[in-house]
């Protein structure tokens, strides 16, 4: 057995040293930089320092992080909504499941920044949706669409609602049928076993899903870039901009220490929701 | 279900997979238009095409894309799979701890991994350029292939290995012979999920490159930011058909090798 334990701990020392030398203490660097001073020209004087956080807790800055905060959740919102329903009816269709899980697929694996380039031409003043809404005369004038917070929301739902779809997907998929039978047979309505059966048993799935696309919506910069114009900004931007203009990088740690908190703990939040033995379903 | 939830849920249905592609389908038609600007359909032409392969910023785009993805597929599987074996079969001292180890790339957002390596580059004065954007990427992919290996291990029977060893052989042999066999389809599945992670991935890339050496999607960000061209229109329609063909090959061969 002596001999087993020592094959096990070589096996895993590749990616261990690997996740050690590119993940760990790089993040503990952004800990160590987040606690000193900038020179103000992207350089570290090693002092110990709250300055850049007191800077990142500044009505400025905490008024961009709520409303990413704000976006994110909203767009995740109309995710499960869009979501629930069209997983229901992949899981439970008679026939071409995996066309249908391919045709789901295939914006998954496209690139994000490709996908959202798409909406540019939909959403521009001149791009498609305003001309056909024009030509049909049920407005008379360009709408504004692109480069506000609309823009945004659609971005972020356009772009990660594949992950809210899969995870909802297996959960029904693997959903006891009896279950449903049993509530029939006790004289429970359609919608009745709906919401007091199927909902609940496939809440791990909608949780997972939940925290799938609300992590990365709220870390994300180029949807603010591509559909937010100059104006509309999320966390994600503030950050990229500390470090490669403004050449803060200790407000860039700290904000980055901050949004990472964030996200510790709303996947903490919502994982309350849910039972520890339905966890399987997150990752 | 009754036939009239089931006819709406259809049209439901319809309706989110128009919202995904309608997108997409728009994109790829501008692809082929006349116009430079883009929004209004002026002639049918294949030149947005024909200038992509004279353009020699994104062959050498697609260049530092193709070494990215190959290596980091080829370490990350590796990784992957080894790590895979260690956690599947034996239980160690510290196992909560890998786990949870395996498990921070797949939580934490990329923008904190692609800044945090910044910051280690800088620090150490390395030079950014097309080796620096693997690490980063090894990073987020080595755990999915990980948990996918891990998956396909569950359905491992493993009285074949201790037959293998009855009837003489090494442990290397069993390895190879019958271990590695049954695995493979597991650890090809694992790599191509890397690989299209890698190919796709923008934000570390766009942090740890340098001036030159960014990847395909850091190239397309930065012509998106400087004006929409159809030349974009044409890439990105190469792109998404490359991915589908990709899928589609390996994952025919896939089913193949599980049969």
């Amino acid at each position: 057995m002596i001999k087993n334990i020592k094959l096990a701990y070589s096996l895993l020392s590749p990616s261990m040293l690997w996740l050690l030398l590119f993940l760990v203490i790089p993040v503990a660097m952004i800990v160590v930089i987040s606690f000193t001073v900038s020179d103000g020209y992207g350089g570290t004087i090693y002092e110990f320092s709250l300055s850049s956080y007191k800077l990142a807790f500044s009505s400025f800055y905490l008024k961009i992080i709520w409303q990413s905060v704000l976006w994110a959740f909203a767009a995740s919102v109309i995710c499960l909504v869009m979501a629930y329903p069209f997983a229901y009816f992949i899981a439970r269709v008679d026939k071409g499941k995996n066309i249908l899980l391919f045709l789901v697929m295939i914006p998954f694996w496209s690139n994000l920044v490709v996908r959202l380039y798409s909406w540019n031409a939909l959403l521009n003043d001149g791009g498609v949706i305003n001309n056909i809404l024009m030509h049909f005369g049920i407005i008379s004038e360009p709408v504004k669409m692109l480069y506000t917070s609309f823009a945004i929301i659609v971005g972020l739902v356009y772009g990660f609602l594949p992950f809210m779809i899969l995870p909802i997907y297996s959960s029904i998929e693997q959903l006891d049928k009896s279950y449903l039978e049993a509530a029939e047979d006790l004289g429970a309505n359609p919608v009745k076993t709906f919401f007091r059966v199927t909902l609940p048993l496939t809440l791990p799935g909608i949780i997972a899903g939940f925290i799938m696309t609300f992590v990365p919506a709220i870390s994300v910069f180029v949807v603010a870039d591509l559909l937010g114009g100059n104006k509309l900004v999320m966390v994600g931007n503030v950050i990229r901009d500390s470090f490669l203009v403004e050449m803060n990088w200790q407000l860039g740690a700290a904000l980055s220490i901050l949004l990472m908190v964030l996200v510790l703990l709303s996947v903490l939040l919502f994982m309350k929701f849910t039972s520890s033995k339905d966890k399987k379903f997150l990752f | 279900m009754r036939v009239k939830t089931k006819r709406i849920l259809f049209v439901y249905s319809m309706l989110v997979f128009l919202f995904f592609y309608i997108p997409m389908i728009v994109l790829m038609i501008f692809s082929f238009n006349d116009s430079k600007l883009g929004t209004v359909w002026t002639g049918f032409t294949f030149d947005w095409y024909f200038k992509l392969i004279h353009d020699e910023q994104i062959i050498n785009a697609l260049k530092n894309s193709i070494i990215v993805t190959m290596i980091t597929t080829l370490i990350a599987s590796i990784l992957g799979t080894l790590a895979a074996l260690a956690i599947h079969r034996y239980k160690f001292f510290g196992k909560q701890v890998v786990n949870f180890l395996f498990y921070i790339p797949v939580v934490i957002p990329d923008i904190v991994v692609g800044v945090a390596l910044l910051a280690i580059y800088g620090w150490l004065h390395v030079t950014l350029g097309v080796p620096t954007v693997i690490p980063g990427h090894v990073v987020i992919t080595t755990s999915y292939v990980m948990l996918v290996v891990v998956a396909r291990l569950y359905g491992f029977d493993s009285s074949l290995e201790e037959a293998a060893k009855d009837l003489g052989a090494n442990s290397w042999q069993t390895f190879w012979k019958v271990t590695f066999p049954l695995i493979f389809p597991g650890v090809l599945a694992g790599a191509l999920m890397a690989f299209t992670i890698s190919l796709d991935e923008f934000v570390i890339a766009f942090f740890n490159t340098g001036p030159g050496s960014g990847t395909l999607p850091v190239l397309i960000y930065s012509m998106v930011r400087k004006g929409v061209s159809p030349e974009i229109n044409a890439l990105s329609t190469i792109m998404i058909f490359f991915i589908v063909i990709m899928v589609l090959v390996v994952g025919k061969r896939m089913t193949q090798t599980k049969k």
